[in-house]
C-alpha cells in the first residue's frame, strides 16, 4: 500500500512535468495524438470546418482539431431548430418553381475567394436533387441568397468558383432534355443534353444571377474545379457516361475505357456571351434573398436564361480524354496540374496546363465528341500515379508539393508528389473514405497542417445505434514526412465535400445582435407601447414583444375557430446570445427563434376552441418559466370582444361575492 | 495520524504543490477567477464615493439647468423601445425598479455607467448587484450608445420634475 501510493505520487509527478511541458512548442509536435486535438474548455479552435450534410440538405460547422459541432446552417432544409423555412419570414428561401421543397440533398462547399485565397465572406452550397445553389453569409452563418438552375438535373459539380469569385459554377450529373421537353427517355442521345451553367456573383454584394449555360452533349458532368494563376481562365469538369446510357448505368456507364475532363474556358464564354453569340431561352427558376434588415425572404421567378452552344463559340469548350468514369477534378495550388480521378482505374493521370495550351495551340487532337475537340491523352498528360490504390475520388493539395488522393474502394489516403508522381505514404481510413479536406486545400494557398476525411462507413467504430449508422470524419496530421491520425468524430447527415479555414478571418466579424431601430420589417413592434393585435377578416395579426422575462401581450381573446392568426415576435433585447422562442400550443408550426432585434413570425390557424398557453421555449433568465401567455380561442361566430393585455387584473367575481 | 494516512496527504501535497509551481506561469486563467478577484479586492481600495458613481467611463456628468427639452424628448424614445418592457416611470416594481426618483437615488454617472456598461456593472458594483437578487433578473445590456445613455438621464430628471 505504502509503495503503492509513493508509486502513485511519482506518476503524478510526472504526468504533472508532461502536461506542462506540452504548453511550448516543441513538445506538442512530438506529442501524442490526444494532446493534439485536445483545446481545453473557454478556448477556441484554430480552423472553422464546414461541412456539407448530403441527405440533411444542410450545412455542418465544426472546430478543428477539436472536431466539436459548433453549428448548424439551414439551407435547403427545414430546421425545426430555429424555425427556417416555417416562419413566414424564411418561407420563401425554400420557394422552387415548382412550389416549396423542404428537403434536398447538400453536397459541396466552396468559400469565396480573392487572388485564389479565401477571403472569409460567404460560403456557397449545391443543392443537387432540386439544383440550386446558395450563398451563406459569415457575418451572420446564415443563408442569404438561394438561386434555381433551369436546364439542369442533379446539381453536383457545384458550387466551385472562380479565384475572384466571378463565377460559382453548377453542372448537371443528370442530363434532362431542355425546357423540359417532353420526349421519349430513349430519345437521350437526340434529346437530352447537360449544361454548365456560370452564375455570376456581385464583388460588393454578393448577389447572383445565372450569366450563361454552355450547352453540352448528353452525358454525366460529375465534379469541377477553377484553374488559377496560369489557368485563371479555364474551368475544368469531370464527365462519365458519355456511353450516353439512360438505363443500369451501373454497366451501361463503364463500357469506354476513358470518358472525359471538360476544359471550358469561362472567360471566351463570356465575351462571347457579352458579345450576343448566346441565345435567350424561357426558363422558370427561383431566386431567394434574405433581407437581413426586414428579416424577411422573398422569392422571384425569373424568366429566362442565357444558352451559349459550343457549336457557334469556337475555342470555348474541349475534352481531354481521362479513364475509366473520372470523379473528382482537381486543380493543384500552381494552377498546372489537373488530377482527374478515375473511380474505376487502377491509376491517377494528371494533365499539364502548359501542355493542354501547347496541344490546343498544335491541333493535337484525336477526334471530336458532338463537335467538341477531344485533345490526345498523351499530349495533355503530365504523368500518372501507378498503383495508387482502389477506387480513386478526390485530390487536395498541401501547399508544399504534395497531393493527397481518397481511395474509397481500399479505405485510404495516399500521399504523392505532384512532380515526379511518386507515392510517399498511406494512412488507413476507417471505412470507405469519400471526399478528402485539407483548410484551403483547393486554393492558391493551402494552411497544410491538417486533413480531414470524410467517411461513408463507419460500421464498428461507434457505440452501435440500431441499423442507421453515422458518417464520420477522421482528423490527420499532415505536417510531418507521415500522417498521422489524430482524431475521429461523427458527423451530421452525409459530409461530401467540406471546407476549413483559419479562425480569424471570420470570428471577430460577427453579427451579434440586430440593432432594434434599424429593424425595417413589416410588422416590427418598436417596444411595449406599440404591442397590438388587428383583426381583418379572418386575419388576425398580433405584434407582439418578447424580452425578459415576458412577452406583451400575454392575453388574448376575441379569437374565433377558423381564423388565421399570424403571431409577430419581435425580440427587444439587444445583446448578443439572448434570442427568445415562441411556441403556441397545437401549432402545426412551432416554433420560432428569435435573435435580438429581429421579428419573426409564425402563422397558426385555430381549428378547435379552447384555451392555448404560448410561452418563450428558449431558456432566457431566471424568470424563464413564467414567459408565457393564453390565448382564447371561441367558437365561430360568438361575441367574444376582441381584447388584450398584459399584466391587466380583471377584479375577480368569486372574491365580490364573497365579500358580500 | 497512521502511516498510511501520512503518505497520502504528502502525495497529495506533492502533487498540488508542482501543479501550482510548475503551471503557475501558463496562460490558463479562468476569467471569472480574475473577476472574483478583483471584485474581492477592489471592493475595499474604492472609495464610497467612486463607489457612487458606479464602473465605466463616465466619471464627470455635467447637468444642465433648465432641462434640455430636445435630450428629454430622445430619451424619451430610447425608454419606449429600450426600456419601458421592464420600468415604469411611478415608484411602482415592474420588473425592474419603477423610475420615480431615480435620480434622487443615484448619481448620473452611476445611471449613465450602468446603462451603458451593464455586465460589469452588475458584476462588480454593490448596489447593482444587490439588485438582482432583489429582481431576480439581471439587466440587459441593450447597448445604449453615450449619447442614448445621456437622453435617457435627461428623460429621467424630467420624470422626477427636475429642473
Amino acid at each position: 500500500m505504502n509503495k503503492f501510493l509513493i508509486t502513485l505520487g511519482s506518476l503524478a509527478v510526472i504526468a504533472t512535468t508532461q502536461s506542462c511541458k506540452m504548453k511550448n512548442a516543441d513538445s506538442v509536435v512530438s506529442g501524442d495524438a490526444a494532446a493534439k486535438v485536445y483545446v481545453a474548455p473557454g478556448k477556441y479552435d484554430e480552423f472553422y470546418n464546414f461541412v456539407s450534410g448530403g441527405f440533411s440538405g444542410n450545412v455542418t460547422v465544426y472546430g478543428l482539431p477539436s472536431g466539436r459541432l459548433l453549428k448548424t446552417i439551414p439551407v435547403f432544409s427545414v430546421f425545426p431548430e430555429n424555425g427556417y423555412g416555417y416562419s413566414e419570414e424564411t418561407k420563401p428561401m425554400l420557394n422552387t418553381s415548382n412550389g416549396p421543397v423542404a428537403w434536398d440533398d447538400q453536397h459541396h462547399l466552396e468559400l469565396s475567394q480573392t487572388d485564389g485565397k479565401q477571403d472569409g465572406r460567404w460560403i456557397f452550397a449545391n443543392a443537387n436533387n432540386t439544383p440550386r445553389v446558395a450563398r451563406i453569409d459569415l457575418t451572420t452563418f446564415r443563408t442569404a441568397e438561394i438561386i434555381q438552375i433551369p436546364n439542369s438535373a442533379g446539381n453536383h459539380s457545384s458550387p466551385f468558383a472562380t479565384e475572384n469569385t466571378e463565377y460559382v459554377v453548377a453542372g448537371t450529373r443528370f442530363s434532362v432534355p431542355l425546357g423540359d421537353a417532353d420526349v421519349p427517355i430513349s430519345s437521350f442521345k437526340k434529346n437530352f443534353r447537360s449544361t454548365a451553367s456560370f452564375i455570376k456573383v456581385d464583388k460588393a454584394t454578393g448577389n447572383m444571377n445565372i450569366a450563361f449555360q454552355i450547352v453540352l452533349p448528353g452525358m454525366n458532368l460529375d465534379l469541377s474545379h477553377a484553374g488559377k494563376g496560369p489557368s485563371h481562365d479555364w474551368f475544368f469538369f469531370s464527365c462519365y457516361n458519355t456511353e450516353q446510357a439512360y438505363t443500369m448505368l451501373e454497366v451501361n456507364a463503364s463500357q469506354k475505357d476513358k470518358d472525359f475532363i471538360v476544359a471550358v474556358n469561362w472567360k471566351k464564354a463570356e465575351e462571347y456571351a457579352n458579345s450576343g453569340k448566346g441565345h435567350k431561352m424561357p426558363a422558370s427558376y427561383a431566386h431567394n434573398t434574405y433581407d437581413e434588415t426586414a428579416h424577411t425572404a422573398k422569392s422571384v421567378i425569373e424568366k429566362d436564361v442565357l444558352v451559349l452552344d459550343p457549336k457557334d463559340c469556337p475555342d470555348m469548350v474541349y475534352m481531354i480524354p481521362c479513364p475509366k468514369s473520372p470523379h473528382g477534378a482537381d486543380v493543384d495550388p500552381t494552377g498546372e496540374y489537373i488530377v482527374g480521378s478515375g473511380k474505376l482505374a487502377a491509376l491517377i493521370p494528371v494533365f499539364s496546363f502548359e501542355k493542354i495550351t501547347k496541344a490546343i495551340q498544335d491541333k493535337q487532337f484525336e477526334g471530336n465528341f458532338y463537335g467538341i475537340p477531344v485533345i490526345k491523352y498523351e499530349a495533355a498528360l503530365h504523368g500518372e500515379v501507378k498503383k495508387p490504390g482502389l477506387g480513386p475520388l478526390h485530390t487536395e493539395f498541401d501547399g508544399r508539393g504534395n497531393a493527397y488522393t481518397s481511395m474509397f474502394l481500399s479505405s485510404e489516403v495516399v500521399k504523392w508528389r505532384l512532380s515526379d508522381l511518386q507515392v510517399l505514404d498511406r494512412a488507413p481510413t476507417y471505412y470507405s473514405v469519400g471526399h478528402l479536406m485539407i483548410p484551403g486545400g483547393d486554393t492558391k494557398s493551402p494552411t497544410g497542417k491538417y486533413l480531414v476525411a470524410y467517411n461513408k462507413i463507419t460500421k464498428d467504430r461507434y457505440l452501435p445505434t440500431g441499423p442507421e449508422l453515422c458518417q464520420s470524419a477522421q482528423l490527420y496530421d499532415i505536417s510531418g514526412d507521415k500522417m498521422q491520425l489524430l482524431l475521429d468524430f461523427p458527423t451530421a447527415g452525409e459530409p461530401h465535400y467540406g471546407q476549413a479555414c483559419p479562425a480569424d478571418l471570420i470570428k471577430d466579424k460577427q453579427v451579434k445582435f440586430y440593432d432594434i431601430n434599424k429593424n425595417k420589417n413589416e410588422f416590427l413592434t418598436l417596444g411595449e407601447k406599440k404591442a397590438n393585435v388587428i383583426r381583418k377578416g379572418n386575419r388576425v395579426d398580433v405584434y407582439m414583444t418578447a424580452i425578459r422575462s415576458h412577452l406583451v401581450p400575454d392575453n388574448i381573446e376575441g379569437v374565433y375557430v377558423g381564423d388565421d392568426v399570424y403571431f409577430h415576435v419581435t425580440n427587444l433585447e439587444q445583446d448578443w446570445d439572448i434570442p427568445h422562442g415562441f411556441a403556441v400550443k397545437n401549432s402545426s408550426s412551432v416554433d420560432l427563434l428569435i435573435m435580438p432585434g429581429e421579428t419573426q413570425t409564425v402563422k397558426f390557424t385555430a381549428q378547435k376552441q379552447g384555451i392555448y398557453p404560448f410561452y418563450c421555449t428558449d431558456f432566457c433568465s431566471a424568470l424563464h418559466q413564467e414567459m408565457s401567455g393564453y390565448m382564447r380561442v371561441s367558437p365561430k361566430g360568438s361575441n367574444v370582444p376582441l381584447k388584450f393585455g398584459t399584466n391587466v387584473i380583471a377584479p375577480d367575481p368569486t372574491a365580490v361575492a364573497a365579500t358580500k | 495520524m497512521k502511516k498510511n494516512d501520512f503518505l497520502a496527504v504528502l502525495a497529495i501535497t506533492i502533487v498540488t504543490s508542482l501543479f501550482i509551481y510548475g503551471c503557475g506561469g501558463g496562460n490558463s486563467q479562468a476569467s471569472s477567477t480574475d473577476t472574483a478577484k478583483s471584485a474581492n479586492t477592489s471592493a475595499p481600495a474604492n472609495s464610497a464615493a467612486e463607489d457612487a458613481k458606479g464602473t465605466g467611463k463616465f466619471t464627470d456628468v455635467k447637468l444642465t439647468h433648465p432641462l434640455d427639452q430636445s435630450m428629454v424628448k430622445q430619451g424619451s424614445a430610447v425608454y419606449d423601445v429600450k426600456c419601458n418592457a421592464c420600468h415604469k416611470l411611478t415608484s411602482d416594481k415592474l420588473v425592474g425598479p419603477g423610475w420615480k426618483g431615480v435620480t434622487d437615488r443615484r448619481k448620473p454617472e452611476w445611471i449613465m455607467n450602468f446603462v451603458t456598461n451593464t455586465d460589469a456593472m452588475l458584476e462588480k458594483d454593490t448596489a447593482a448587484k444587490s439588485m438582482v437578487e432583489t429582481c431576480m433578473v439581471r439587466m440587459p445590456n441593450q447597448h445604449l450608445s453615450d449619447d442614448d445613455a445621456r437622453h435617457v438621464l435627461e428623460f429621467m430628471r424630467n420624470n422626477d420634475g427636475k429642473n
